[in-house]
């Protein structure tokens, strides 16, 4: 996605997958906002060469793990003490599947 | 090539297969992986996305992914890693699944698997694009009238699965057939058992598997294909690539289009229902997970590892037809991890084909008839030896021989045969003598049958064997039973 070519209909896909809900006017004005952010970000191709191993981690760590070896974790009611609406020990939702025709 | 039952249309099908791996732990945290505790009770601030978590890949879990990459014929990658699947759905605590995107661990597998076709074993292959390493979604519970999914008014969600070390092995659309792909699901269970790294439980989920089902034309391009989920057996999916094919044929010969999407398998109604739209690849934003950080393996690496492999179903199953043991009684004792006591009998002197009788007759009946484990029954290698052997003397009948192995197991293998039949006094009367008396009292007392015998009805004789199989509750040897039954009418005819 490059800046120049940033739509409307592009911000309003990706507010979409980020399930914000935008209505026109806000569109029309983050539209600008979200082309200045990507053309910042860009910069950083003025300056990567072919050269340059893209890099995917600043600390150039390789090969972390940690052993097979249980730890303690919370207890369920410390789990669920942020859940809006416990049901039967569990996290309350939506319905999750919408099922078609 | 067209399918015979597809009216002039190819099937083409490829499968996603996603794996459970046994570790202690799960992917990124150190909490317990058990199946069936409490809601909410294996979770902590990794597993339930709490900010500022961190996840530390579990060493065991690359381990037991690059072992079954290497079982299944894969290179294992030098360098790969960890991306972010985004996407919003509540099983999923993060909002983005950690997942493998364009470099997976494994690539380039393939897996050979045999299908009855026409009465013939034929060899398919089917080749494995890719296999990655990603963490297990929470399980919801769809509440409501029918507590089913169709009508489900709220979902509850239990992230003790969350996180849980899973992988996905991805096939190629190599696939013809529904009996291929299901040989090829089953022989993937056989190799995961063997490695020990999953119990590949399809009711418990700890297997489960995706089917991409398209139909073309011989020869054409691939046709648009959609993605079956909800697919709990090797039945089910058999039934439902089935199914789908023929439902893609009468929409393309009523003039329709297929659309790209994803759908759900109703065992009870057997049909596949649409499910969602497919969100395209670009939807998901992959990118590499910043918490994580790059997984190197040399080749001396992989070769440790591979090192480790130890012999193949395919391998086995070989092993045992050259050992005359038949070939369904040889799939019987893999699937039921009998292989080992198979193997440790036939050390201790017994012949294959008659410890597999026992192991896929009796023993697999006792342990898929109760709450019976077979190592609950402490039967051993040595023990099926014994009890072949004493057969093979003559010192039991087949009969006497279940009665002795069913005391093994009551004793829970601290009795062998030889003790559990002494004590039992179940041994074969092997003396004629003994058997003599006995026969002689049944001869006496079962005038008319005699008489009838010596008039011609060489059938009657089976009643007097009866006799004597009764009154020695089965220790007597039938076949010697008759000899001297014959031998003793004539004797008294004379």
């Amino acid at each position: 996605m490059s800046s120049g070519a940033l739509s409307e209909d592009e911000v309003r896909h990706v507010a979409t997958l980020a399930r914000l809900a935008l209505d026109d006017a806000e569109i029309t004005a983050l539209t600008p906002q979200l082309a200045a952010i990507l053309s910042y970000a860009e910069q950083v191709g003025e300056v990567a060469a072919d050269d340059v191993e893209p890099m995917t981690h600043p600390l150039g760590l390789i090969d972390v793990y940690r052993d097979d070896v249980r730890t303690p974790g919370l207890s369920a009611d410390d789990v669920l003490a942020a859940a809006p609406d416990p049901q039967v020990g569990r996290f309350g939702v939506p319905r999750i599947v919408e099922e078609g025709a | 090539m067209t399918t015979p039952w597809l009216d002039g249309y190819e099937l083409v099908v490829g499968l996603e297969v996603h794996v459970e791996l046994t570790t202690q732990t799960k992917m990124w945290c150190g909490c317990a992986t058990t199946f069936g505790d409490e809601p909410n009770t294996n979770v902590c601030p990794v597993c339930s996305g709490q900010p500022g978590a961190l996840p530390v890949p579990n060493r065991q879990a690359v381990h037991d992914a690059t072992l079954l990459g290497l079982a299944l014929g894969g290179s294992i990658s030098p360098r790969c890693r960890f991306h972010r699947k985004n996407y919003f759905y509540p099983d999923l605590a993060k909002n983005y699944q950690i997942s493998q995107y364009d470099v997976p661990l494994v690539l380039d597998g393939r897996l050979e698997v045999e299908v009855e076709r026409d009465g013939e074993l034929v060899t398919e292959v089917v080749g494995i694009e890719r296999l990655h390493m990603e963490e297990d979604t929470g399980k919801s519970l769809h509440l409501g009238a029918t507590g089913r999914l169709h009508g489900a008014d709220r979902s509850a969600i239990d992230y003790n699965r969350s996180g849980v070390p899973l992988l996905e092995i991805v096939s190629h659309p190599d696939i013809r057939d529904p009996e291929t792909a299901q040989a090829y699901l089953r022989e993937l269970q056989a190799i995961v058992r063997t490695l020990g790294v999953s119990d590949a439980r399809m009711e418990e989920g700890s297997m489960r598997c995706d089917a991409n089902v398209s139909v073309r034309r011989p020869g054409a391009e691939l046709g648009t294909r959609c993605e079956i989920k909800n697919l709990n057996s090797v039945r089910s999916l058999g039934r439902a690539i089935r199914f789908e094919a023929l439902r893609q044929v009468q929409v393309l010969e009523d003039g329709g289009a297929i659309v790209m999407e994803t759908r759900h398998w109703d065992e009870e109604a057997g049909v596949t229902r649409t499910l969602r739209r497919k969100e395209t690849v670009t939807d998901y934003r992959y990118f590499p997970d910043p918490d994580l950080v790059e997984m190197t393996t040399t080749p001396e690496a992989v070769e440790r590892v591979r090192a480790e492999l130890p012999e193949l179903p395919a391998v086995t199953r070989a092993r045992l037809a050259a050992t005359g043991v038949p070939r369904a009684q040889a799939a019987t004792i893999l699937a039921g991890g009998m292989l080992t006591l198979l193997d440790d009998a036939v050390a201790a002197g017994a012949a294959a084909p008659a410890v597999a009788n026992w192991l896929a007759g009796e023993v697999t009946g006792h342990v898929s008839a109760g709450d019976a484990t077979l190592e609950g029954t402490g039967l051993t290698g040595a023990h099926l030896a014994e009890l072949v052997a004493m057969v093979d003397e003559g010192a039991l009948s087949s009969t006497m021989a279940k009665q002795v192995l069913a005391g093994v197991f009551e004793s829970a293998g601290t009795k062998g045969p030889r003790a559990v039949a002494a004590e039992g006094g179940l041994e074969q009367i092997g003396d004629d003598a003994a058997l003599g008396a006995v026969i002689d009292e049944v001869v006496a007392a079962n005038a008319d049958t005699v008489a009838a015998v010596r008039g011609g009805n060489e059938k009657a004789i089976g009643a007097l064997v009866g006799q004597v199989m009764r009154a020695t509750q089965g220790r007597a040897d039938p076949k010697r039973t008759n000899e001297l039954l014959q031998r003793a009418i004539a004797a008294a005819d004379g």
